[in-house]
């Protein structure tokens, strides 16, 4: 017959026997596996759906002026003012669209000012750019592109936390400032673009590049300029071609594309990641102490029965044993369940917190549940090890004599 | 002398160091048990009888002297050794029956054999044990707790012979049945020693030492 292991089927008797604490016991584990795996989720499933909607716009080069301040992250706007070169002229424009060759290149002003709709009010990024290129570049969802001044269009995010509709009215600025205060009717509402880095129409208003110099001033001050490459495999040679035209005496400009952009975003997810895994790791730990607790106390209920089983010829390392595998039981059960409900609770929170479940079951993302499964058990069963070590070393005469 | 005997002593002294002194449980013990040889030991509480009894059952080394079991000086094996012996050579019964509690009465029987032949028992051997010493299956199916003192140092009897060790050990194994129920397994260890085992026993009464061929006396760790 086959052999049996009489020394696993003690573990699991004890475990049956004591169920309520070793269940109590296996939540902490639950809890920790479902932490480190629904956090692992969220941040494989934002990394993916970054690098998708960003390779939309894969073959877009975004030019700003080098501030010197080093990389100016992604879409943030440079505070210093001291600097001249915080905007790009007409002339290096010209250069740009010079070492361009065929490329759609286009510029474009940003702002971000107070705004106000019929109830709501808050901040928001004001766009501007040329009237062709706004055709070219956006499009409509509904209804119709600037014609005056005073019309706008907007992204859809921005509709929906405003609660506005094209012929919408928006009061741009505040009575204090110094560009005053300004109302602008709504005429198009623009198509979802999700994240790119060339612009982020979804929640600004784009207005006409007379009425955002007219407020703003800083005619031809472009905030950047965007190259669209037609052939994506020519994205090296442009950016090289844009660097060698205007960087050659000073650095005048910084060229970016999609890839560093990702590489800028996939790092700080990555840092926030570690972060919040640290954190999860605190259960974990809890869960830890709770399953030393439960292995100590189970080891010193059966303290005579380890001192039956060593005098009627149990060896020292099947004591161990039966105790780890007490441990691995409640680690494995734990960590079994915890990984059934990081299924169920990761993807609530991945469409929540991502807005899609689109990747929830990409490998990068399901890799997690298994890895926090490991994490848990394992960590269970070295939570074991020192109360078994412990069970089997004690001495048989004296583990007898205990009442 | 002809045959080597099967439990040897010779000088063996035990002491347990004590913050309030030295006890010396053991105090230069020599004996010699034959292989098929009945030995009651009796004796004062506290006059060392468990400590020699842990001695032979290679439960514990001597301090001095030497203790050989078959043959073997118990002073040089290692723990892994020891407790192979324990398994394999000796059978013991204690007073508070010592079941284990998570097993049944028929898995606790079974269970030195797993541990010694690492498979299950397709020979029918162990209920067969069950059946001499009065345990039917129906009962063989429950845990110690669910047994009564009679019935479970029947179980007993039963866990100690599984292995076919050469040497019985009992201490006080009567000591807590009534005199109906310590007769029958008396009963019991005569007729295992009849079959040819050794067997050694402690206990209280005198009456319970006539079942034994002779009677070792102790006092104060010592052989009277
Ligand atoms: N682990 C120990 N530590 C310290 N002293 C011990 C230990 N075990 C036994 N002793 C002492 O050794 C002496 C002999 O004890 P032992 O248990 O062998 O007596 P006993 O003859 O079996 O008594 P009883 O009839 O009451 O069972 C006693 O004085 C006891 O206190
Ligand atoms: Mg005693």
């Amino acid at each position: 017959m086959k052999k049996p292991d009489i020394i696993f089927r003690l573990s699991l008797r004890s475990v049956r026997l004591n169920l309520l604490r070793s269940v109590l016991a296996a939540l902490g584990i639950v809890i920790g596996v479902v932490a480190i795996a629904s956090i692992g989720m969220i941040s494989a499933n934002m990394t993916l759906s970054v690098a998708e909607e960003l390779s939309a716009t894969a073959n877009v080069l975004v030019v700003k002026p080098d501030t010197g301040s080093g990389d100016s992250g992604f879409g943030r706007e440079s505070e210093s003012n001291d600097d001249e070169d915080d905007y790009l002229t007409n002339d290096q424009f010209n250069d740009i669209r010079k070492a361009a060759g065929s490329s759609y290149v286009y510029y474009l002003y940003s702002e971000s000012d107070d705004i106000e709709t019929g109830s709501t009010s808050g901040r928001a990024t004001i766009y501007a750019m040329d009237d062709e290129a706004m055709k070219d570049i956006l499009s409509l969802a509904e209804g119709s592109f600037p014609s005056t001044t005073s019309q706008v269009v907007v992204g859809p995010d921005f509709v929906e936390r405003y609660d506005i509709e094209v012929g919408s009215k928006i009061t741009i600025g505040d009575e204090d400032d110094e560009e005053g205060e300004v109302t602008v009717r709504v005429t198009g509402i623009l198509e979802e673009r999700g994240m790119s880095m060339d612009i982020s129409s979804d929640n600004a208003i784009i207005t006409a590049e007379k009425f955002f110099t007219g407020r703003y001033g800083g005619e031809d001050e472009y905030t950047q300029v965007n190259v669209v490459v037609d052939d994506i495999n020519d994205i090296d040679a442009i950016t090289e071609s844009i660097d060698e035209s205007l960087n050659r005496k000073d650095d005048e400009v910084q060229i970016q594309d999609s890839s560093r952009m990702l590489n800028t975003i996939s790092s700080t997810l990555g840092t926030l990641t570690s972060f919040a895994l640290a954190i999860a790791g605190i259960s974990l730990l809890v869960a830890a102490v709770s399953i030393f607790n439960v292995m100590m106390m189970s080891v010193t209920e059966r303290i005579r029965e380890i001192g039956i089983l060593r005098s009627i010829g149990t060896q020292k390392d099947e004591i161990l044993r039966m105790f780890v595998y007490e441990a691995a039981i409640i680690g494995i059960v734990g960590a079994g369940i915890g990984a059934v409900l990081s299924l169920l609770i990761g993807y609530v929170v991945v469409f929540g917190m991502v807005g899609t479940t689109e990747y929830f079951f990409a490998w990068d993302s399901l890799a997690n549940v298994p890895e926090g499964m490991i994490v848990g058990a394992v960590i269970c069963v070295i939570s074991g090890v020192y109360p078994a070590w412990r069970a089997s070393n004690l001495d048989p005469i004296e583990a007898l004599r205990a009442e | 002398m002809g045959s080597t005997p099967v439990i040897a002593l010779e000088n063996v002294r035990k002491i347990y160091p004590l913050p309030s002194g030295d006890v010396h449980a053991l105090d230069g013990v020599s004996l010699a048990i034959e292989k098929g040889e009945f030995v009651a030991i009796m004796g004062s509480s506290g006059s060392g009888k468990s400590t020699l009894m842990n001695q032979i059952g290679c439960l514990d080394v001597p301090t001095e002297g030497t203790v050989r079991i078959e043959g073997q000086d118990i002073g040089q094996l290692s723990d892994y050794d020891l407790t192979a012996l324990r398994r394999d050579s000796i059978g013991y019964i204690f007073q508070k029956f010592n079941l284990i509690p998570l097993l049944t009465a028929f898995e606790n029987v079974e269970y030195p054999w797993l541990l010694r032949q690492r498979r299950y028992d397709d020979t029918g051997r162990v209920q067969h044990l069950l059946d001499q010493v009065g345990i039917d299956a129906a009962l063989a199916a429950h845990r110690p707790s669910e047994l009564s003192g009679g019935q479970q140092q029947r179980v007993a009897v039963a866990r100690a012979l599984v292995n076919e060790p050469a040497i019985l050990l009992c201490d006080e194994p009567t000591g807590n049945l009534d005199s109906k129920t310590s007769t029958q397994i008396m009963e019991m260890l005569a007729a295992l020693n009849h079959e040819g085992r050794t067997v050694i026993m402690v206990t209280h009464d005198a009456a319970t030492a006539e079942y034994a061929d002779r009677t070792i006396l102790i006092q104060d760790g010592r052989i009277a």
